[in-house]
């Protein structure tokens, strides 16, 4: 670890930059609006009545603060450390994307505006971001690859209920880094009157820092729950990452406490190998600039971006956060990754011994618990972040499984 | 003094407005999109911006996004776009190269071996989309060092406070974005970008060149009657997808420059 760095928890520095990750690589029509929405940001987190109006709505809403479980059977099973959850599978909207979808929809009011676009995959942010907005009467326009739309048809009809307009992206090949890419596009289109609801740690600056702060309550919430639990800080913490939102949001608040390990999962689909079916931009993927920000990316020799593949598509992204670039770098986080099969795996042992049935996203997370508990001792505490139900996923399940629920 | 300097200077000593035209490298294939770069000048091209395919055009409408795809489809790639502009020096040293894209494949390349590559292939200029005044320090300075011209984007969200930091660092002509939005989209009229070219250059001496959306001889002469010249991309790059010969489509660009040189 680089004992240099007295703190890790001081990024992003004026340019938008952790390390030389991150940054604003977008066209000069939004330029203007990120430095507009940076400064509103900048000012709203020093604003006792916007966080007085996040905790409101965190509490009688979302229904946080989210439990912290023991998982009890699992710690047996496993026979090592002993396994908690976060369980922000419980927030309304049954993922954490609504932690940052709140914030950001208060932040847009303030600023007035009155459409709200954002960019979906598995459909979770999506819905989060209908659901904000039919609670305040906002405009609500959602980009979500076509492909996307056919696999993900619940939450699709879900977000209809709410009122919004979903729109199904054919461009590129159709998936979450399209979707993103049209509602870049409608963003530059429509500069007056849209707030861009980003869905996670990415984007050009201030996304990936207002995205972690708005994430940062998991975290807070697990280091009160913990000494709360167990008197202390847990030994490890471990969580999935598709852009890296909810393990910004476990992770940050720990960042300075040393002792604690901090591991990130990146979806390894069918393997991590030269054949590039997996998502894991750090472990498998460089440096390289898209959607507003330098970070490891997917892509080949001639820097052409290449489209990820995993079970999960709330994974299925070739980047990641450029914080967590950065912290792979400089060696304050680990980052491993686990296939499918593997998650399926844990998907299972975790609806059979905690009567929790996880999004296929967190069973990666819950899959690198179960390779490494069983090697640590007892007294060692592990805090995975179950950051999302499996509801989305029981039609993607039952076919990975070979039967038909249809 | 770059081709695209000594061009506009040209132009202005015969009191000419500038047509410049995009074409994307590779689009369908580098055979059929060097045929047509090469007709180009004999079409009445001033300036030529070559697109460099890329998988994720952020700033592009369907035309453009699309000609990037089957570019890449058919195997375009960085060295293949360099190719064609030397292939295409070998009978011309004069007209101006504008390479345009996005920042990722240059900065895969890695940016002083691009910048020497491009500079001896017979670049002059580079348009990248993504990277604002904010990010100068990546590509804008270094390219300007190497001697190729930084052409800056200034669009309607470029307000005054701003402007000058957009004019700071750009060099050979700043590119008007008449609208919000992406490329291929509706046109502005010419009455709406006269005021905003007009406060560009109360702010600069460099040509300012006005995009996006003009399709037509008509708008092209109106526009450029208002400006220093006009670019025309979607509309020719459609031309050439809806299964036109070239030759056909260098005399549907031949109506557009006659057009802007009307003005
Ligand atoms: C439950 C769940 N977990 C994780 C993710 C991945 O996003 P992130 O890495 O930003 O947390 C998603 C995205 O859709 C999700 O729905």
């Amino acid at each position: 670890m680089n004992e240099l760095v007295n703190s890790f928890m001081t990024g992003p520095d004026e340019k938008g930059r952790f390390g030389d990750f991150g940054g604003r690589f977008v066209s000069e029509t939004l330029m203007p609006l990120i430095l507009e929405l940076e400064e509103q940001y900048e000012h709203a987190k020093t604003d006792q009545s916007f966080w007085d109006e996040m905790d409101f709505l965190w509490k009688h809403y979302v229904g946080r603060p989210s439990p912290l479980y023991f998982a009890e059977r699992l710690t047996e099973r496993l026979g090592g450390a002993k396994v908690y959850m976060k369980r922000d599978e419980l927030n309304h909207t049954g993922a954490h994307k609504i932690n940052n979808v709140l914030g950001q929809i208060i932040l847009a009011r303030r600023m007035g505006k009155s459409r709200i676009i954002a960019e979906t995959g598995a459909g979770q942010h999506g819905v989060a971001t209908a659901t904000v907005c039919a609670k305040f009467g906002l405009k609500c326009v959602v980009y979500m690859g076509a492909h996307d739309v056919e696999r993900q048809q619940p939450n699709v009809f879900r977000m209809k209920l709410l009122g919004a307009e979903v729109v199904p992206v054919t461009s590129g090949r159709g998936t979450l880094k399209d979707a993103m890419n049209d509602a870049l596009r409608d963003w530059v289109t429509n500069v007056r009157d849209t707030f861009y609801c980003i869905g996670t740690v990415a984007g050009p600056h201030p996304y990936p820092a207002m995205v972690r702060d708005f994430q940062s309550i998991i975290g807070k919430e697990v280091r009160e729950q913990m000494h709360e639990a167990e008197g202390r800080l847990p030994d490890t913490i471990i969580a999935a990452i598709g852009g890296g939102s909810n393990a910004m949001g476990l992770f940050y608040p720990f960042l300075d406490d040393k002792e604690v390990a901090i591991i990130g999962v990146e979806a390894g689909g069918k393997g991590v190998n030269a054949k590039m079916e997996h998502c894991a931009s750090l472990t498998g993927g460089r440096p390289g600039v898209l959607h507003g920000n330098r970070t490891y990316l997917l892509q080949d020799d001639d820097g052409q971006i290449l489209e990820g593949f995993s079970i999960s598509a709330g994974l299925d992204y070739p980047g990641i956060g450029p914080e967590h670039s950065w912290l792979h770098d400089v060696g304050r986080a680990q980052y491993v990754s686990i296939t499918d099969k593997e998650a399926l795996e844990a998907f299972q042992l975790c609806c059979e011994t905690e009567g929790i049935i996880p999004a296929l996203e967190p069973s990666h997370a819950l899959a690198h618990v179960t390779k490494i508990a069983p090697d640590l001792p007892e007294d060692h505490i592990i805090c995975m972040n179950m950051c999302g139900r499996g509801d989305k996923d029981i039609f993607t399940v039952a076919k990975a499984l070979g039967r038909d629920i249809s | 003094m770059t081709r695209i300097d000594a061009k506009f200077s040209a132009l202005k000593d015969d009191g000419k407005k500038a047509f410049v035209a995009y074409i994307m490298a590779g689009d369908p294939s580098v055979e059929t999109s060097l045929e047509l770069m090469k007709g180009l000048p004999g079409a009445g091209v001033d300036v030529i911006e070559l697109g460099l395919p890329f998988t994720d055009p952020m700033a592009d409408g369907p035309t453009i996004q699309e000609a990037g795809q089957r570019a890449l489809a058919g195997g375009m790639t960085l060295d293949k776009t360099l190719d064609m502009v030397r292939e295409f020096r070998k009978d011309d040293a004069e007209t101006p190269i504008v390479l345009m894209g996005y920042y990722n494949p240059i900065y895969s390349r890695g940016v002083s071996r691009f910048l020497n590559e491009a500079k001896e292939a017979g670049i002059d200029g580079l348009i990248i989309v993504d990277l604002p005044p904010e990010e100068d320090d990546e590509l804008c300075i270094p390219a300007q060092k190497a001697g190729l011209n930084f052409i800056r984007l200034a669009t309607p969200t470029t307000d005054d406070k701003r402007l000058p930091k957009v004019l700071e660092n750009t060099s050979g002509f700043v590119y008007y974005v008449s609208i919000t939005g992406i490329t291929g989209a509706a046109a502005a009229e010419a009455q709406e970008v006269a005021p905003e070219v007009k406060r560009i250059k109360s702010q600069t001496d460099l040509p300012v060149i006005v995009g996006f959306g003009i399709r037509t001889p008509e708008s092209a002469e109106s526009i450029a009657g208002i400006a220093d010249g006009c670019v025309v991309g979607s509309a020719i790059v459609g031309e050439l997808a809806s299964g036109r010969k070239v030759e056909d489509v260098l005399a549907f660009v031949k109506t557009l420059s006659d057009g802007a040189h009307r003005a």
